[in-house]
């Protein structure tokens, strides 16, 4: 492990609570090694405020292996830093260069309020994903393998949906603060498997209606969400959300 | 009784209002650019006069013309209710916000550049719309048809005007550049064969279309055509 050495100004928003008013504080941290990963610094950063007796930034954590979506900061106007396909957990400190100023931010989003600091309620994901998010069946025992018939493309399409972890910087990028990379992602991850059929026209319906009465935005397509997705989620998902919502509304006869 | 519920209304119902009319407006400009073009025939109109009539009579187009103010201002009803609602889903905006490391700004600016073309659009209704269509063209060409190449003519005179046409073309290229092929995303065809095809070919439609359309004042201010 290399000794630190990099000294950062870091402008991070602090917020007591929900209803606060929050403002960017200025920090000063020197001897930050760059193998640390952002979040370490924030430990480090920590660590000396509750040494000189203050509030230490508080802010979502849990996996720090990039795979629970728990973590969040919006880190120079980008979520979850400058680096593609990671993560803040996976950001390490060797992405920033000696003498910086690093501003963060917590997610922004009408639907997602400030708890505190830079930890966001990010409990709409949760509600719009009870709504319809699952498939109602009982699983029983596990079948065998190819018990149920289902072509290669489609199975990896469906996965690579599911690689959503949910933390939300789609949201936290998007100029609209819209949830429709999010939910696409969840809808198609069922809608392409046997499994999701029985429900998928009543899912895509209550989905949206839940993800619209959360408060986020609508989507214009400007792709910032499929750049910034720590897990790659492509705005194909978008195009098949839209595809099954005017299939549930025009062609089945089924209400939600 | 079953009903279509919330299909326009919700998210999604939006952006497919947003979509259908954007698509029918990229029809109409086809045609527009069309008809306008033969100005470049260059014969002192008289051929732009021909489908300018044509265009001012046939009752299917007059029908059409109806459509397409419904279709207009459900646009840019639609299109200023959407701008409203994303702002307000941010209520706190960002300190530092880097929107160009993950999209193009004209993606971003689709109600800037909407609202700049609703201001020409306003100008542009009063100096051939409206004239062609109710205080009337005050002069007739060779063929006996209503001159509206002079009302062009006398309209490019003014300097201000054509480089307010300029820069309004300017608008549309990058309003059509983003329009285009996010029409067809939200509409759902997003499709590895066709998807490619569908960028390109917006691509070229927005830059040919705008660039004929800006070609034409200038070209008359300039004296090239007569």
């Amino acid at each position: 492990m290399s000794t630190g050495n990099m000294n950062l100004t870091l402008k991070v928003w602090r917020q007591k609570n929900n209803i606060a008013k929050g403002s960017l504080v200025d920090y000063k941290l020197s001897n930050i090694s760059p193998d640390m990963s952002f979040l370490e610094m924030f430990d480090v950063l920590n660590e000396g405020l509750v040494d000189k007796g203050e509030e230490p930034v508080v802010f979502d954590h849990d996996c720090r292996e990039g795979i629970c979506g728990a973590c969040s900061m919006f880190i120079n106007g980008q979520p979850h830093g400058p680096l593609q396909g990671v993560t803040t957990c996976q950001l390490h400190m060797r992405s920033f260069k000696d003498g910086d100023t690093i501003v963060v931010e917590p997610w922004r989003a009408k639907a997602f309020p400030v708890i505190k600091d830079l930890m966001v309620d990010r409990t709409a994901f949760d509600r719009v994903i009870a709504a319809g998010g699952f498939i109602s069946v009982n699983t029983g025992n596990a079948q065998d393998a190819n018990n149920l018939p289902i072509p290669k493309v489609k199975a990896d399409s469906a996965f690579e949906a599911a690689a959503c972890i949910g933390c939300g910087a789609c949201v936290a990028t998007c100029k609209n603060a819209s949830a429709m990379l999010f939910v696409s992602a969840k809808i198609s991850q069922l809608a392409q498997l046997p499994q999701g059929q029985p429900e998928r026209y009543r899912r895509v319906q209550s989905m949206v209606s839940q993800m619209d009465a959360e408060g986020f935005g609508n989507c214009t397509n400007t792709g910032a969400c499929e750049a910034e997705c720590p897990k790659g989620i492509s705005l194909e998902n978008i195009a098949r959300m839209n595809r099954d919502f005017y299939s549930a509304k025009f062609v089945s006869e089924e209400e939600v | 009784m079953a009903s279509f519920g919330n299909a326009f209304s919700s998210s999604i119902g939006k952006k497919l209002i947003m979509g259908i009319t954007g698509l029918f407006l990229v029809l109409f400009l086809i045609v527009h650019c069309f008809i306008n073009a033969l100005i470049f025939i260059n014969d002192g109109g008289l051929t732009f006069n021909i489908g300018a009539h044509f265009m001012a009579t046939n009752w299917l187009i007059r029908a059409g013309e109806i459509v397409l103010f419904v279709g207009l201002i459900a646009h840019i009803v639609q299109g200023a209710r959407l701008t409203f609602q994303n702002q307000a889903a941010r209520p706190v905006k960002y300190a530092v916000s880097n929107g160009n490391a993950n999209s193009k700004w004209y993606s971003r600016s689709m109600g800037l550049l909407g609202t700049l073309l609703l201001i020409f659009l306003i100008v542009h209704l009063s100096n051939f719309w409206v004239v062609s269509r109710f205080t009337g063209i005050p002069t007739t060409d060779a063929n006996g048809h209503e001159d509206l190449f002079a009302v062009m003519k006398e309209t490019f005179k003014n300097i201000w005007i054509v480089v307010l046409y300029v820069l309004a073309m300017v608008s549309l290229a990058y309003h059509l550049l983003h329009g285009f092929s996010s029409a067809f995303q939200t509409l759902g065809w997003n499709h590895k064969k066709y998807t490619p095809l569908i960028k390109g070919v917006g691509v070229w439609y927005s830059i040919i279309i705008a660039l004929l359309f800006a070609l034409m004042p200038i070209a008359i201010y300039a004296g090239f055509i007569n």
